[in-house]
């Protein structure tokens, strides 16, 4: 029975605390892609080969340093429920590829869950990093020694030309990706977004949905991250990556001020309004529930609403997602009563934390 | 200008991507846009990185470009995994690590399109790259040599070739 702890808490330990900026600055992200020398990626590779590589790298949580930042987890994708597998991708502990694609494969989860590494994904070894708040810097340090612990104990596939060799050319050289994902509701409503969206494509980064590769910007949040991964070192990655969030952050606080002086009155209105309707609504499907979401968030971030934390509607957004919803509930649910639920969650959450019992 | 995609409506967003000195132009309409999803945040859509690169690997140069690439031989092939070029190029993924030795005269051209660059120049693993290390020092000196060169300080010069010297020695020791 693998350990389940990491599929009951909606809310990964480490965001418990803000961070950096963390009413624009959700959370930052770093993942380093390796490869094991003499064999084949886990696209081609046999069963056998693919154990192989993961005793090797599971060998490597013997070494005790790699537990300086707390118990590492190993799980075995293959003793996951479904469901199991589908929540550990809402809270982002692992990929969608990993849990749908992947064969022999494995994370390895650290107590607080801010350090998980990926086995037999499209590359052998991922290592991921967590950590709220805008520390892309302290994320990147951390992953960065992580790896070199797994450097002593197994020979990583790497050029003198190309760098670290990866399945996709697309992250060959440093593998490294780093990301924070931003709240940015005050761009949008003015309408700023889409210029300084396509900005940012313009210095080699790039804006994602939440869930990554393909997935829709839901609730004005956006996952912005770097697109080079060859020809440029990690601190420049880093560097260029945190220049333009600051900056970002910058024209989304500007826009929330110009906001609350220009636009007081339909402000508090839109803010309050949708603080209503999750208090009281009784269907609630996801899209709208992350666009209410956000506008609370905005509420609690300016000041117009005291009653209610950022950690609690950070554990709503992971909460309302359909895993977590059938977790919690039940595990055969129609999409009509999945809105129901998701309705009623989110009352009793916002309700509770605003002192009035449901 | 008329949409690059769809070729009927025209092209009311015009994206430049420059990544050192490479520039990639895109003029497309707002319908086509939608549809590639990922241009447009917040619109869903299923055009990954992977259709775009696979359109970079089965790009022909044709006349537009200075480098005109040698058509892949029906049969390269990688001898480690058996992987071939065309199915690499269909998938957009290597299958080991020996592809990137086997596929290694046609790569330049892709991880110029994708990176602007074609050589790493992050981080080194310690023990399978320490020469690396050296080879880096190296060519900062032979920059550092020319310079002073031309500059006609050949006092700093000797100094220098002294030093890389120094180093060859070392590496060929090894």
């Amino acid at each position: 029975m693998p350990n389940l702890r990491f599929t009951e808490q909606p809310l990964s330990e480490w965001m418990s605390s803000g961070g950096k900026d963390s009413d624009i600055v959700i959370s930052s992200r770093v993942r380093i892609a390796r490869n094991l020398l003499h064999a084949p990626f886990p696209m081609l590779a046999t069963s056998e080969q693919s154990e192989d590589v993961l005793r090797k790298l599971q060998d490597v949580l013997d070494d005790e340093r790699i537990e300086d930042f707390g118990k590492i987890y190993p799980i075995l994708l293959d003793d996951l429920e479904d469901l199991d597998k589908k929540v550990l991708v809402e809270k982002h502990l692992i990929s969608p590829s990993l849990a749908n694609e992947s064969k022999s494969g494995a994370v390895f989860i650290s107590e607080n869950e801010s350090l998980s590494i990926m086995v037999n994904e499209e590359d052998h070894l991922r290592i991921q990093c967590l950590y709220p708040g805008f520390q892309v810097q302290e994320a990147w340090e951390r992953a960065t020694s992580v790896d070199d612990i797994f450097e002593d104990h197994v020979d990583y596939a790497f050029d003198d030309n190309r760098g670290f060799l990866t399945s996709c050319p697309t992250n060959v050289g440093t593998g490294l990706r780093a990301s924070v994902m931003m709240h940015l509701p005050a761009l949008v409503l003015t309408g700023q977004i889409n210029r300084i969206l396509s900005a940012v494509s313009q210095v080699g980064l790039t804006v994602r949905g939440i869930y990554g590769e393909g997935s829709e910007a839901m609730g004005n949040l956006f996952q912005i991250s770097n697109q080079i991964t060859l020809g440029q070192s990690e601190d420049e990655i880093i560097e260029n990556l945190y220049s333009v969030v600051l900056q970002i952050i910058d024209h989304e606080k500007t826009a929330r001020e110009t906001l609350l002086t220009e636009s007081h009155l339909r402000m508090v209105d839109r803010v309050m309004r949708s603080y209503g309707i999750l208090s009281h609504a009784a269907i609630m499907e996801s899209k709208e529930a992350a666009q209410r979401l956000s506008d609370v968030r905005l509420g609690v971030d300016l000041g117009l609403i005291d009653t209610l934390s950022p950690q609690v509607l950070n554990e709503l957004n992971v909460m309302t997602q359909p895993g977590f919803l059938q977790k919690i509930f039940s595990e055969n649910m129609s999409p009509g009563e999945r809105d129901m639920y998701r309705a009623k969650l989110i009352r009793d959450k916002v309700n509770v934390n605003n002192g009035k019992e449901n | 200008m008329q949409c690059q995609e769809c070729g009927k409506r025209p092209a009311t967003l015009h994206f430049t991507k420059i990544v050192n000195g490479e520039k990639t132009e895109f003029r497309i309409c707002e319908s086509c846009a939608r549809e590639k999803g990922e241009i447009i945040p917040g619109t869903t859509g299923g055009f990954s990185i992977h259709n775009l690169l696979s359109g970079f690997l089965d790009f022909n140069p044709g006349s537009h470009s200075q480098n005109p690439t040698i058509k892949a031989p029906e049969n390269l092939r990688c001898e480690e995994c058996g992987i071939t070029y065309s199915q690499f190029s269909k998938i957009g993924r290597f299958g080991c690590s020996s592809c990137y030795k086997y596929f290694n005269d046609r790569l330049d051209p892709l991880f110029k399109r994708v990176h602007g660059n074609t050589v790493h120049v992050g981080k080194v693993p310690k023990r399978a790259g320490s020469h690396i290390q050296v080879k880096r020092k190296l060519d900062e000196l032979r920059q550092q040599l020319q310079e002073r060169i031309l500059q006609e300080e050949f006092e700093e010069a000797a100094g220098l070739r002294d030093e890389i010297r120094e180093l060859e020695k070392n590496i060929s020791a090894e």
